[in-house]
């Protein structure tokens, strides 16, 4: 890019607490990601778009949330590793917090049939919107016949003949990286 | 104590399962959480995942409530901390050394290869998932209607899913559930 746009200097580590801590308060709806591009490139102007799109690659291709990832690399690009922790506390303290009581009013009022009736509905939404996230993952990752045939028999594997995930993940994993080795003359992936 | 090294060691496990995202963990989660330890059944495990749905911020908030129901505050803090800090050593240190890798002849093929497998795991959460919460048409149809609002239009997540807990509610209400 011939012209990023301009990026202020790192906030305080105050700053950038309340920053996250605002930031993992209304990322309602899941989709962290659009929420931190809109804060951290839009609002705040800490990094270019150029740098938060690879740090964004960095965090998809690694385990871990998309959402705790970006945090310690936009926190440590800012703060150092102080900056990485308060990022990613900042993230995660309201949706944390709000689990933590969910569990308690859960003991409380979770075998009332109301609750379990509101329950089982947002279950079956939730299944809806996996399946969602899982289509919107696939347009971008998947490319050919081979990529399909990993993602069915990983599923099957898993989620039907009952193999446990690291397992899958070791072996699929295995076959779909030595299918898209890198090649002699062209890109990478057949 | 027993109890808080036995969350950890769980989700620090879980933690290094999570490759495209918290989903992938699912089947494990259920495994470890329902089967073997027994800590929460199928039915509670399915509604806090839900619920989670719901909270703002990385969408697996809900290992918090699995440490509380275990042990208490300390217990989802453990949890959390477990659940975040294997991956969270590992991002650190590759973010560190990313402009080595960058130019890595074998970083795409990794990308590549693992984005297959990991939208595979998320289908097999999902239809774990499945299993469990879609007991019959009705919420087989919630399930659709969601997946198509949510495939074709641009509102928030959590929108649709609230009205699926309503229309739970209403059928219950109405003596049709």
């Amino acid at each position: 890019m011939s012209d990023p746009a301009p990026t202020s200097p790192a906030p305080s580590m105050q700053y950038l607490f309340w920053a996250f801590l605002v930031m993992g308060a209304t990322s309602l709806g899941g989709g962290v990601v659009a929420y931190l591009r809109a804060g951290l490139v839009n609002r705040y102007k800490w990094l270019d778009d150029l740098t938060f799109v690879e740090l964004l690659s960095i965090s998809q291709t690694l385990p871990g949330l998309n959402a705790t990832n970006m945090s310690i690399l936009v926190g440590d690009r800012l703060r150092g590793w102080p900056g990485a922790l308060v990022a990613t506390l900042g993230m995660c303290l309201p949706g944390a917090s709000l689990m933590t009581a969910a569990a308690f009013a859960y003991g409380v009022g979770g075998d009332d049939p109301w609750s379990k009736a509101f329950l089982h509905g947002i279950a079956a939404g939730a299944v809806g919107l996996v399946l969602v996230v899982m289509v919107q993952i696939g347009a971008k990752v998947l490319n050919c016949i081979a990529d399909y045939v990993i993602v069915i028999a990983t599923a099957a594997a898993v989620a039907v003949f009952g193999v446990s995930v690291p397992y899958a993940l070791l072996a699929a994993g295995a076959v779909g990286i030595w299918w898209h080795r890198p090649r002699r003359g062209k890109g990478p992936g057949p | 104590m027993k109890q808080l090294g036995d969350i950890a060691g769980v989700f620090a496990y879980l933690s290094l399962l999570t490759v495209g995202g918290g989903m992938a963990a699912f089947p494990e989660l259920k495994d470890l959480t329902v089967n073997t330890h027994h800590w929460v059944t199928f039915p509670e495990l399915m509604h806090f995942y839900s619920l989670g749905q719901l909270a703002p911020g990385p969408n697996m908030m809900m290992v918090a409530s699995i440490g509380a129901i275990v042990a208490g505050p300390v217990g989802a803090v453990v949890a959390l901390v477990a659940f975040l800090l294997p991956t969270g050593i590992l991002t650190f240190a590759v973010g560190r050394l990313w402009t080595h890798l960058a130019t890595w002849r074998w970083r795409p093929s990794i990308q590549h290869g693992l984005g297959a497998v990991s939208v595979g795991l998320v289908l097999a959460g999902a239809i774990i998932l499945g299993r469990g919460a879609i007991t019959d048409l009705f919420y087989l149809g919630i399930a659709a209607a969601v997946f198509v609002l949510l495939w074709r239009t641009k509102i928030n997540p959590s929108l649709p899913i609230v009205a699926s807990g309503a229309i739970g509610i209403a059928m219950y209400a109405l003596g049709l559930k």
